[in-house]
């Protein structure tokens, strides 16, 4: 192997991929049966970089070559950039070579378009298949689905891989329109929709005969870029909520837009990436699928865009006061898990622990809920509890008053008010 | 105020329970064999394991626990974490002096502690399992020198036998001074002399020939992957603390 190619090559081709910012390697469940190299379950994050974000895969892409001209891509047609390509050989030996030494837990394989979509999604089976078949690897791989492959391919892609994704790139299909000419969200949709039937029906053959081969066990996911076009939270997390109920994904992953590519369409080069919005949005992601919360309970017509300043929990909850206080020793897990402070761990031991004595304040802050925001939404066994009626305006004052936020940096003014 | 000293062992910790019930005694404060500079007016007792005293706490600890919450207690004892006695020792007195099964009762201190030092450990677990970075050596064995906070190598093996069933590979605690070797077939300890003479221009002779190639290219994949916009060093540090970056390959 030349060494110097070789460096050069990855340089590009991690550059180019790391824009996606799916990075799971969970779900999966793997194992290592046949002697041979890694398994795949619970998901390991192996590193970080500076910029806080975890490192489990391998992320390249085959090749940066790209016959598409999306406005938003570093690799679009039109871009002048240095341009490279890997060998499926290639590929597989750095795969191999980093997860034996524990560098990763797996692979993350996207490409560019470079000649048609059969051709391409061939090569990145190709890629998976020879891990699979020829070198016994059972550790993670994700391929992306390249819109437009065809049902043969994609089944075939199944079997080797463990999670497929195919991204959306824009929350709606005016903004995809406008930036990506080339795509349309039919050819994502399609391969999407047969993966999910392929995997509905693996998923019953499995319940009848234990030996049938496993097929993308770790789901499918997906990507929305926010902040390169005009679609408000309530768009973004619409659109979210309907491919988690029609297409059973895993994740929808929220990627705040860097500006890399001067564009008229775009946002100027020297806006900020919408970091806290892009937070926002995942915690109201998580408060979709580990809440019990509705997505027009967190975003609806009255409330189109999360608050930024406080999280959107929160700000449900001080939209919704009547509700208000509750009984910490009596309440039902689903509305506990709706009390600000109160993640779905603290939640469970409340509900665990009050079996076995009716809890105070100290025995709620030490089973880990932030009490500072907790306080003005529960009662527990203790006479001293928040006896005003306060406006949200008033609540939401004093918790940004006692709370140090991480973006205190970004948000100055609420705080100048004490 | 009784003080016990014992030798340390999780089969020693369990006779020291025995014996506070038999002597029925009220306040005890629990130390390792080395402990020595007591106070003057204490009573210190030396308790001497023993398997039969052992094994009939065990046994009711197996009744009263489920399997993971006996497991979870022998994790923790060997993790030989500063203070781990104490709480050991007030979990298992709670739980033969309570009726039925305690594992959830957080609102009881040793219990809440108890999930506390098991959360740590596993952390600590985990972060090996994350953080460990194999060298290949010249004869194809996998080393990799870890530091953990905690004694964690034991809870590693099974991961690193079922995924890397196919090569050679050592674990080795450096602080501890003991690893563990998988050689294809098992998994065994083993502890290593390590030459002290500092000639490090030997060093790369050990190594397998393709070992600079892959750590050169792992480091530029780590640069490469960074996006700098996006720079936050505060959940950097966060995710990997610097007491760990020394054997981390792509922080070196």
């Amino acid at each position: 192997m030349d060494a110097e190619r070789i460096t050069e090559k990855l340089n590009i081709l991690a550059d180019a991929a790391k824009y996606d910012v799916s990075c799971a390697s969970s779900g999966s469940k793997r194992k290592n049966e046949n002697k041979g190299l890694g398994n795949a379950s619970n998901g390991i994050c192996h590193s970080y970089t500076e910029d806080g974000r975890c490192v489990s895969l391998l992320k390249i892409l085959l090749t940066n070559h790209c016959i598409f001209d999306c406005a938003y891509c570093v690799s679009r047609k039109s871009n002048d950039i240095k341009r490279a390509g890997f060998t499926v050989q290639e590929v597989v030996d750095l795969t191999i070579n980093f997860y034996r030494r524990n560098y990763i837990e797996g692979l993350f394989l996207s490409s560019g378009i470079f000649k048609d979509a059969d051709h391409t999604m061939e090569r990145l089976v190709r890629v998976a298949k020879k891990l699979r078949t020829e070198h016994n690897f059972n550790g993670y791989i994700h391929l992306k689905s390249i819109p437009g492959a065809s049902d043969e391919l994609m089944r075939e892609a199944g079997l080797y891989a463990d999670r497929l994704s195919i991204n959306l790139e824009m929350p709606t299909e005016t903004g995809l329109k406008l930036l990506a000419p080339d795509k349309n969200r039919q050819d994502m949709i399609q391969p999407m929709g047969f993966l999910k039937q392929e995997i509905i029906q693996n998923t019953e053959e499995k319940k009848l005969f234990k030996k049938a081969p496993i097929f993308a066990p770790a789901g499918q996911s997906t990507q929305m870029i926010v902040g390169a076009t005009a679609e408000n939270d309530k768009e973004v997390l619409t659109s979210a909520n309907y491919f988690y109920k029609n297409f059973n994904l895993k994740r929808v992953y929220y990627s705040g837009y860097v500006p890399v590519l001067a564009d008229k369409r775009l946002p100027g080069l020297n806006t900020e990436v919408p970091m806290i919005r892009e937070n926002r949005l995942y915690q109201a992601d998580w408060l979709m699928r580990f809440y019990g919360f509705k997505v027009n309970e967190i975003v609806n017509d009255q409330n189109p865009i999360l608050d930024l300043d406080i999280d959107p929990k929160l700000s449900w909850a001080l939209r919704n006061q009547q509700v208000f206080p509750i009984d910490i020793n009596k309440a039902d897990l689903q509305l506990i898990l709706r009390v600000p402070g109160i993640g779905v761990q603290s939640a469970q031991k409340i509900v665990s622990a009050r079996q076995f004595r009716k809890l105070n304040w100290d025995n709620i802050k030490a089973l880990g809920v932030a009490i500072n925001r907790a306080k003005y939404f529960i009662t527990c066994n203790s006479n001293i509890f928040e006896k005003r009626d306060l406006t949200g305006t008033a609540i939401k004052q004093f918790i940004l008053a006692e709370s140090q936020s991480k973006y205190l940096k970004t948000i100055q003014p609420q705080l100048s008010l004490f | 105020m009784t003080t016990i000293i014992y030798d340390g062992t999780f089969e020693g910790l369990l006779t020291v329970v025995f014996e506070i019930y038999e002597r029925k005694l009220q306040q005890v404060k629990i130390h390792k064999e080395e402990w020595r500079d007591g106070a003057l007016f204490e009573t210190v007792l030396t308790v001497i394991t023993d398997q039969t005293k052992a094994t009939r706490v065990l046994k009711g600890l197996k009744e009263r626990l489920s399997p993971e919450g006996l497991k979870r207690l022998y994790n923790t004892h060997m993790a030989e974490m500063t203070d781990s006695d104490k709480i050991l020792l007030g979990y298992i007195l709670h739980v033969f002096d309570s009726e039925k099964n305690i594992e959830e009762g957080y609102g009881n201190k040793y219990v809440l502690r108890l999930s506390e030092l098991t959360k740590m450990i596993g952390r600590e677990r985990h972060r090996m399992e994350a953080f460990i970075r194999f060298q290949k050596l010249s004869d194809g064995t996998f080393y990799a020198g870890i530091e953990p906070d905690f004694n964690v190598l034991p809870l590693l093996i099974n991961h690193f036998r079922d995924r890397y069933t196919d090569q050679k590979w050592i674990i080795y605690d450096l602080k501890r001074k003991y690893g563990i070797y998988y050689d294809l077939d098992k998994v065994e300890y083993i502890e290593v002399e390590f030459s002290t003479d500092g000639d490090r221009s030997k060093l790369p002779a050990i190594y397998f020939e393709d070992e600079q190639l892959y750590q050169h290219l792992w480091k530029n994949y780590f640069n490469s992957v960074n996006i700098p916009s996006r720079k936050n060093m505060k959940l950097h540090l966060r995710h990997i603390p610097k007491r760990y970056w020394k054997h981390l390959t792509e922080k070196i």
